[in-house]
């Protein structure tokens, strides 16, 4: 990142102190334009965290108010050895990878199908958009009531049209929930993902594919050799945005299981510890680890947007 | 070889379609018919499941959805393009690190802001109250409309901003001639994203609106457990809220690209 910073201008001798006042007025008017939004975002996104982390060293249940005061790290000692907190912090770990590494792969093989020409393929790019744009809420409700449901599913539906009345008519929710949470958001994440790696390969260089065609690469070395590597920043992009929104997820998990069966992940956890068991210390305590953990992921995921933002200075 | 990759493609996307498809069937169908095993495709077609889901009063949630979508998305492109602009085409000292903390906000799970906003929104008197949410979902897509609005102005020559400089050109003429028609695209791209971001929000409105501002996901949240017949009208019910979406983003799928992409991708 570095790199990337303006050279700062050469310090000369000392200016006489009326341009140095000029500089500055101008340097200021340069700063207006951009200090609404970033004040803005400095007061609604980092002032909470900050009262996240004094509330989180304090005795607070809104049950009980007179009780409250300084509680060191008491809120900490507990969340890591609550079980149903540290089983949240594995789901969360369980869920983002799996939801995002499988819609990458699902939505790469789109890709690679959809980049070439065929008939009607403007309408399948539609239809394979689709579920992206259903509301999350819609989807969740859709999967859990329409598709899971074991009496008249679709799912068990299908599975009675394929074998007749003594088909299987498996519990989809209750026998794997988490899969079936998961199952849901691969639906809704692989369409992105296909979007974005669509643009990559829409935007490879023709030229040096023919090139090496012409040279005799099998489809698998052009693929290997060309495409991937072009590709390395759209899929790198595509698993950062994917994480940041799926690390998130409340809507299925709320949806689907409503938190049950082993599938409550950190969001839905902090939202049930502060909604339903009414504990704010305990439950911002559980938030700084959320942040924690995400600073660590944060920080290598910006990596590989600043190396992007690299190739665009320098291009 | 090629018509059998062809093959394949329709054939995934029949199968991510089939869901949705079968979501609109549903909705079509009479409560009997929606729930049937196996599925009844070709039951009689009725707008019922409609009927019903309207006749649970839904304009109101709608309605603020619509409210806290297009206010927030209004309030975002105030703040978002003054500050692109002063991070691509009159540059302030260190852009990249400024670029760089709006996208990091993004990374701070909500979540674990949500007791202190909850509690200011108390004390305030603003819960349940659509304003707030104007302000919490103008945050929420602030530094991705920063990043979108940016990537776009970037675009910008820097030779004809000189030339433009050079003509005595002043700002207002150089912003509608030379910088406006590179950003509306970008502006329409990033309205796109917030709007949809913003209609499908589901935890803070769950957690902060009751039953004056209640959002239409939050609406929806109501079908979350089961009783008697109501398929169709759940499927009915998605239909209608996630409509506004399905449109937007099928009527201009390159916006939402460049969009999703943060203006990756143009």
């Amino acid at each position: 990142m570095t790199a990337l910073r303006e050279v700062e201008a050469p310090a000369g001798p000392t200016p006489p102190v009326r341009t140095g006042q000029l500089a500055a007025a101008a340097r200021w008017a340069r700063r207006a334009p951009l200090l609404p939004a970033l004040i803005f975002t400095i007061v609604v996104t980092q002032l909470p965290f900050v009262a996240t982390l004094v509330i989180s060293l304090m005795r607070w249940n809104s049950l009980d108010p007179a009780n409250r005061g300084f509680a060191g790290l008491d809120n900490y000692t507990a969340v890591f050895t609550d079980p149903d907190l540290r089983s949240a912090i594995g789901v969360t770990v369980v869920l983002t990878a799996t939801v995002v590494l499988v819609s990458l792969v699902l939505g790469l093989g789109l890709a690679l199908l959809l980049d070439r020409r065929f008939f009607g393929r403007g309408v399948v790019r539609t239809m394979l958009i689709a579920p992206f744009l259903v509301v999350p809420v819609a989807a969740a409700l859709l999967w859990k009531h329409a598709l899971y449901n074991p009496e008249y599913g679709l799912f068990n539906g299908v599975l009675t049209w394929l074998f007749g009345a003594d088909a299987p008519q498996p519990e989809w929710i209750g026998g794997m929930p988490l899969l079936a949470v998961e199952a849901s958001l691969v639906w809704q994440w692989t369409p992105f993902m296909m979007l974005i790696l669509l643009a990559g390969l829409q935007s490879r260089p023709q030229d040096a594919v023919e090139a090496a065609r012409i040279d005799g690469a099998t489809a698998w070395q052009v693929f290997r050799y060309l495409t991937l590597p072009h590709l390395r920043q759209y899929l790198e992009l595509g698993a950062l945005l994917g994480s940041i929104y799926v690390v998130q997820n409340f809507d299925a998990v709320f949806t689907i299981t409503s938190g049950g069966l082993g599938t409550a992940n950190l969001p839905y956890t902090i939202y049930q510890t502060f909604y339903q068991a009414h504990d704010y210390g305990q439950a911002s305590a559980a938030g700084v680890v959320v942040v924690l953990g995400s600073i660590v992921i944060a920080t290598f995921a910006l990596r590989v947007v600043s190396s992007l933002l690299r190739e665009e200075v320098r291009a | 070889m090629r018509r059998l990759l062809g093959l394949a493609a329709w054939a995934a996307g029949l199968l991510f379609f089939a869901p949705v498809a079968w979501m609109v069937l549903t909705s079509l169908h009479s409560e009997p018919d929606a729930a049937t095993n196996p599925p009844s495709l070709a039951a009689p077609i009725t707008f019922d499941g409609y009927a019903e889901f309207f006749d649970s009063n839904p304009w109101p949630p709608l309605v603020n959805s619509l409210s806290a979508s297009i206010g927030s998305t209004v309030l975002v492109l105030l703040l978002a393009i003054p500050a692109a602009y002063a991070l691509s085409i009159k540059k302030v000292e260190k852009w990249s690190d400024v670029l760089f903390f709006f996208l990091s906000t993004k990374m701070l799970p909500v979540v674990a802001g949500l007791l202190p906003i909850y509690l200011v929104a108390q004390y305030t008197g603003m819960l349940d109250n659509i304003s707030f949410l104007v302000v919490l979902y103008t945050s929420m897509n602030l530094p991705i409309a920063v990043w979108l609005m940016r990537s776009f102005l970037a675009e910008v020559p820097g030779e004809i901003l000189e030339a433009a400089a050079l003509d005595g050109a002043g700002l207002v003429t150089t912003l509608r001639r030379v910088v406006a028609p590179v950003a509306l695209p970008g502006i329409a791209a990033t309205s796109l994203i917030c709007f949809i971001f913003s209609w499908n929000e589901l935890l803070f409105a769950r957690v902060l609106t009751g039953v004056v501002a209640g959002t239409a996901p939050v609406h929806l949240t109501g079908f979350v457990t089961s009783q008697g017949l109501f398929l169709a009208k759940v499927c009915a019910a998605a239909v209608v809220v996630s409509l506004p979406v399905l449109v937007a983003g099928f009527a201009a799928q390159d916006k939402l690209v460049q969009g999703l992409s943060l203006g990756a991708v143009k």
